[in-house]
């Protein structure tokens, strides 16, 4: 193999994403140009690095030491100092945030995705030669058992347990399958692990392939991840090139070989028993359990499904050490989880943070607190299958069993700031929906319990449900989360369960008085213009898709409460505020 | 042997019994939907669910095996909200307009829906709007009464490996059809109507003509007559509330006269004809050297649609000879009419079958003329017959019996049997041992080909020649059999079978499409035995021997596979696309 690449990478980053007069990529393209230094040195302009709020950055590969560009002269002297000299501008040197901890993104931006040399230079595949040479499959579940690693698709089941259940089960054909169907919305946890870094999630399918005595592994990946899955193939066939793929895997007694299966995009694909399902050609939907795909799945031999995060993690824990690992997170949870931090909050992004992280650190000092200083009002995670987390309780450290005691999960890793200007209600319905959309049919609870569950939730939206159909709505949700067959349907009701917990009050409100108090749910607001500050200057009127707002003889507009459609064009249109919603 | 307690009471099951398997043992009823015993737990409907004791999870009891040390609660407060709450969603999405429905009183929703004691409908109602397809004349298929159960999707491409039934699209617009979203009629669906007989709820249905023989026997211009195939009489009685494969021949035609047929036959002797004709032809190609072997029956209409689509390059090995029913309505209106001076054209020739593909079969090539009229004008299933009974206000229950007419209604044991899987073959085999042989057989039974396996092979010695027979039951099972014999006719090795019976309905037509509802394995034997038994105390067991049959030939037909009965009683194939453009 050969060793590290000595070609040095400046990555340029606007962590405030600003337009600026200045483009700092284009001075440091300049300055290198002056030395000569062009075609030794890349300058890549890239979209985030994980920090945010700190101006330009650059961060210098191989050696990943990061520094703020304050002006010019900063960039001359990194230029004469560090890239001439090799030396660390120690003073000027900017700590990655100290909150989060990149294991499973360790790669993710510092290596070219698509050159396995680079992978290899940061140590990859040595846990795949140290585990075919020196472990025995026993060894690496042992490794795994001890490091305490848990599912990241969101069930959080003991990898360990899953592996050994498929290698102790006699078969002549076994299969590892890396699920890559990831869904939820806003999640891109997955895609970015195999964009930025597709060889850690094969050499820990590799490895699980020799744990549990299978030679064949598919990737599934959703369609709608064109370059993920041309990064993937990239990466397979360099694999096969240099021997760790394919017949004798370095000279080993070992084989094993990887294929990409497409997903068209449906959710409940990402379902283990549906995933199988859909590679076998047959309709995506979920089959009753037992049997555990571990026993009986692809073709009816036992199969291995596990998540791209999971799969990235697995040769850092074997070369690291199982005891690092668990020395890494909380007391249930080891390791680390990515999320994508996403709604009102300053700073979103994709973040990984050691396990047992409480949600205010991660809002706050990751995040950068909530957008334009609003209050927050609750924390969403797990997607569509999740709840919310009020504000009184961003206190828990995260990990799968609090998140769940508050009637949330942990989830693929979404992550959502809610603020006082999210409607409850519509946010339960916004999930929803998507839940709805996504059933595959199969199940009566499932595909007809979602549809009467969001008509329910559109009366309530509406001002048009009564208490009576609180009840019923409540027990439609414990009907359709007792009575599904898969966790599509059996976590679907999670959204309006978990908010009328701890919003009640926000139902009564939209049931009994007919209010949105956070102006969300347009059936019951009324947009007017306000005399005082309209200055008739007619942009609302141009705006509004219904013509509902005439100028009358006094040229003063006036909104014709019968014609509007509540769209919101004006509100957002005016820019004297003359606009009201009430 | 597996240990566990359902409801506080103690079971002992085999290794990987469902709970619900289990419960039945020990008579706790868990009610379900989508789960039948002829077919692999779907997991659909969410009824059957169960808790195991101490947990608040719900897990679905047609799909969860019973392990060692578990305590099962099947009844309580919240499964039994759960499971309420459940039917009214679904019946939030169903048409609710039992009165009109093909399945009113019959069908497992409604029962369902009583037994829960539902008096509204607490959710708002949202209907699908979804076309009827009746486009094959034997069954119609009502998608908006769909529950989206699967038991007709699996039955079709699982049970009978025809793959024509679908689910289309996902979420609350999924819906059975065609696969390809086209008509029925133009998908390779053979009409066994098997997804009729598993349906729980009224979306596929027979296609109703009992009025139209209504229309017929109140019409005075029109001269009614009626037969019925040998497996109806096994059936029609668990409409009336007799038991289980109880025998009701005498009652039924006492009946069929009361409705106002002028003349009641019995497909049975068609039965015997049947044979005579196809022992005939076996004899011709396995003694005589001429024809194609193996013969293969051919009076299954559903298997004969799924050969001529799926297997054309095995058309000549079909025996040519027409299905029983076919043979007495082609006699009924040339024999019967001459005899009695009768216009054939006056003659309302109708079929009661146990069958939905009889319906497709009275028209399905020009040899179904060979009167000069279309020689089956009607066939209704048994479900339909029983309907007309009721709706007539006959007692069925405590009808005299009466015999059928001569000559078309005449019979031997060897023709009773037919409604069974293996009953044609054996039926043949006692004619063609004594056509071979001139002698008469030692023991008539023939066990190997009797019961539900699904392919029954086994060999005959007649007089030191073997003759290696196959019989298959359940299109799914007929794959095994055709390959290889394929692959025999490829290499030109030695033949895996002379003589192969295949009926298309699990059971044979004891078991058809047409039947009464709620068919088990169990059930089907019962009704089976009720065949054997009237084979058992018959005198006369083989068809060569009915002295009518021998009595038309001498009169009417001359001699079998002679040229008169060329014409009235045998048959041509075509190869068909499997799909129609």
């Amino acid at each position: 193999m050969s060793g590290k690449n000595d070609k040095k990478i400046i990555l340029v980053c606007d962590t405030d994403g600003k337009q600026r007069e200045a483009d700092y990529a284009d001075t440091i393209i300049s300055v290198l140009a002056e030395e000569k230094l062009d075609d030794q040195v890349q300058v890549v302009r890239v979209a985030e690095l994980g920090i945010y709020g700190q101006g330009v950055i650059a961060r210098i590969l191989p050696e990943n030491i990061t520094y703020k560009l304050n002006d010019e002269a900063m960039i001359n002297q990194i230029v004469s100092e560090v890239i001439k000299k090799n030396k660390t501008l120690r003073d000027a040197v900017l700590e990655a945030d100290p909150k989060q901890l990149k294991i499973v993104l360790r790669n993710c931006g510092i290596i070219d995705p698509e050159k396995i040399d680079d992978y290899i230079g940061q140590d990859g595949y040595q846990a795949l030669a140290k585990v075919i040479f020196d472990s025995s499959p026993q060894d690496v579940i042992e490794q795994l058992k001890i490091s305490g690693l848990r599912g990241r698709g969101g069930g959080g089941f003991p990898t360990a347990t899953k592996w050994n259940f498929a290698r102790s089960t006699e078969a002549d054909q076994k299969y590892i399958i890396c699920n890559a169907d990831e869904g939820d919305p806003g999640a891109y946890m997955d895609r970015s692990v195999l964009e930025g870094d597709p060889h850690s999630v094969i050499e820990g399918m590799i490895i699980g392939g020799f744990a549990i005595g299978a030679d064949k592994g598919y990737f599934y990946i959703r369609a709608e991840y064109p370059l993920a899955i041309e990064r993937v193939q990239k990466a397979i066939d360099q694999a096969r090139e240099y021997g760790l793929l394919g017949e004798n895997i370095l000279g080993s007694n070992f084989s094993f070989d990887l294929d990409i299966r497409l997903g068209a995009g449906a959710f409940v694909c990402g379902e283990e028993t549906a995933l199988i399902a859909s590679i076998e050609g047959k309709r995506g939907c979920p089959t009753p359990r037992p049997p555990y795909p571990s026993i009986s799945g692809l073709w009816k031999n036992p199969t291995v499904i596990n998540n791209v995060e999971t799969l990235a993690n697995i040769a850092v824990i074997l070369l690291k050490g199982a005891k690092w690992f668990s020395g890494i997170g909380s007391a249930t949870a080891k390791g680390t989880k990515v999320f994508a931090l996403t709604g009102k909050v300053k700073n979103s992004g994709l973040i990984e943070v050691p396990m047992g992280i409480t949600l205010r650190e991660i809002v706050y000092e990751i995040g950068g607190g909530v957008f334009e200083d609003k209050k927050i009002k609750a924390v969403q995670t797990g997607g569509p299958s999740g709840g919310v987390i009020p504000k009184e309780f961003l206190d828990t450290p995260v990990d799968y069993e609090n998140l769940q005691k508050l009637g949330s999960i942990m989830g693929s890793g979404g992550m959502i700031v809610l603020d006082e200007d999210d409607c409850m209600v519509d946010i339960a319905k916004f999930y929803l929906r998507f839940c709805v959309d996504e059933s595959c049919g199969k199940c009566a609870p499932c595909r007809i319990g979602g549809f009467q569950m969001l008509n329910y939730l559109k009366a309530i939206s509406r001002g048009k449900a009564t208490q009576d159909d609180l009840v019923k709505l409540e027990n439609i949700c414990n009907a359709v989360k007792k009575a599904s067959l898969c966790g599509l349907g059996q976590t679907a009701p999670n959204p309006i369960l978990s908010t009328i917990k701890y919003y009640r009050e926000e139902y009564n409100q939209h049931i009994n008085d007919r209010r949105c108090a956070a102006k969300k749910c347009a059936d019951l607001l009324r947009f007017v213009i306000s005399k005082e500050k309209c200055v008739s200057c007619g942009m609302c009127s141009r705006a509004c898709p219904v013509n509902a707002i005439p100028k009358n003889e006094n040229k003063e507009y006036i909104i014709n409460q019968e014609q509007c459609i509540k769209c919101g064009k004006c509100f957002d249109t005016c820019k004297f505020d003359a606009v009201i919603r009430e | 042997m597996i240990k566990a307690k359902i409801n506080n009471i103690d079971v002992q099951v085999k290794k990987g019994s469902t709970i619900l398997d289990a419960a039945k043992l020990i008579n706790v009823h868990i009610p379900t939907l989508c789960k039948h015993p002829d077919l692999h737990a779907t997991a659909g409907c969410g009824i059957c669910i169960v808790k195991i004791k101490g947990t608040n999870k719900m897990m679905r009891s047609c799909c969860t095996p019973l392990d060692e040390g578990m305590d099962i609660i099947t009844h309580d407060q919240e499964l039994q909200q759960t499971r309420k709450t459940v039917i009214e969603l679904i019946l939030s999405n169903h048409p609710n307009d039992c009165l009109q429905c093909g399945r009113n009183n019959n069908c497992e929703l409604q029962k369902l829906a009583g037994d829960f004691g539902i008096r509204e409908f607490p959710f708002k109602q949202h209907l699908r709007n979804l076309p009827e397809d009746g486009s094959t004349g034997t069954i119609s298929l009502v998608p908006e009464k769909c529950i989206l159960c699967g038991r007709c999707v699996q039955v079709c491409q699982d049970l009978q490996d025809v793959w024509a039934l679908s689910f289309l699209e996902r979420g609350l617009n999924t819906r059975i059809s065609a696969a390809g979203d086209i008509n029925l009629a133009d998908s390779p669906c053979i009409k066994c109507g098997q997804c009729s007989a598993h349906c729980p709820t009224g979306a596929i249905v027979e296609f109703d003509q009992t009025h139209q023989v209504w229309q017929s026997l109140y019409n005075p211009d029109k001269y009614c007559v009626v037969q019925i195939a040998p497996a109806v009489r096994v059936a029609i009685g668990e409409a009336f509330g007799f038991s289980e494969g109880a025998n009701l021949t005498g009652k039924l035609y006492s009946a069929l006269r009361m409705l106002g047929f002028k003349a009641v036959f019995d497909t049975t002797f068609g039965a015997d004809l049947t044979i005579v004709e196809e022992a005939s032809e076996f004899v011709e190609r396995f003694v005589h050297k001429k024809g194609a072997l193996p013969l293969i029956t051919s009076c299954c209409p559903s298997w004969v649609d799924y050969m001529e689509r799926f297997y054309p390059d095995m058309i000549e090995y079909f025996s040519t000879a027409k299905s029983p029913h076919e043979m007495v309505g082609v006699l009924s209106k040339t024999y019967y009419a001459q005899k009695n001076k009768i216009d054939p054209a006056k003659i309302q020739m109708i079929s009661v079958m146990p069958c939905t593909a009889k319906k497709y079969e009275v028209s399905r090539s020009e040899q179904m003329f060979a009167s000069g009229y279309q020689d089956i004008d009607i066939v209704l299933t048994t479900r339909e017959l029983a309907r007309m009974i009721k709706q007539a206000g006959i007692d069925f229950a405590n009808l005299p019996d009466e015999s059928a007419d001569h000559i078309l209604g005449d019979y031997t044991g060897a023709g009773v049997i037919f409604g069974a899987t293996g009953g044609v073959m054996e039926a043949a085999l006692r004619t063609a041992y004594h056509y071979v042989t001139n002698k008469k057989l030692a023991k008539l039974e023939f066990n190997n080909v009797r019961g539900l396996e699904g392919v029954k092979e086994t060999e005959i010695d007649i007089e030191g020649t073997i003759v290696k027979i196959a019989v298959a039951h359940g299109i799914g099972n007929v794959e095994y059999v055709l390959k290889k014999v394929e692959k025999a006719i490829a290499e030109k090795t030695e033949l895996p079978y002379h003589f192969i019976e295949v009926m298309a309905c699990p059971g044979g037509c004891v078991g058809g499409g047409g039947q009464p509802y709620g068919v088990t394995d169990k059930l089907r034997i019962k009704r089976a035995q009720g065949l054997y038994q009237e084979d058992a105390d018959t005198k006369i067991r083989s068809s060569h021997e009915n002295p009518f049959v021998c009595k038309l030939y001498a009169e009417f037909l001359g001699k079998p596979l002679g040229e008169k009965s060329h014409k009235l009683l045998h048959t041509r194939y075509t190869p068909k696309p499997m799909y129609k453009k």
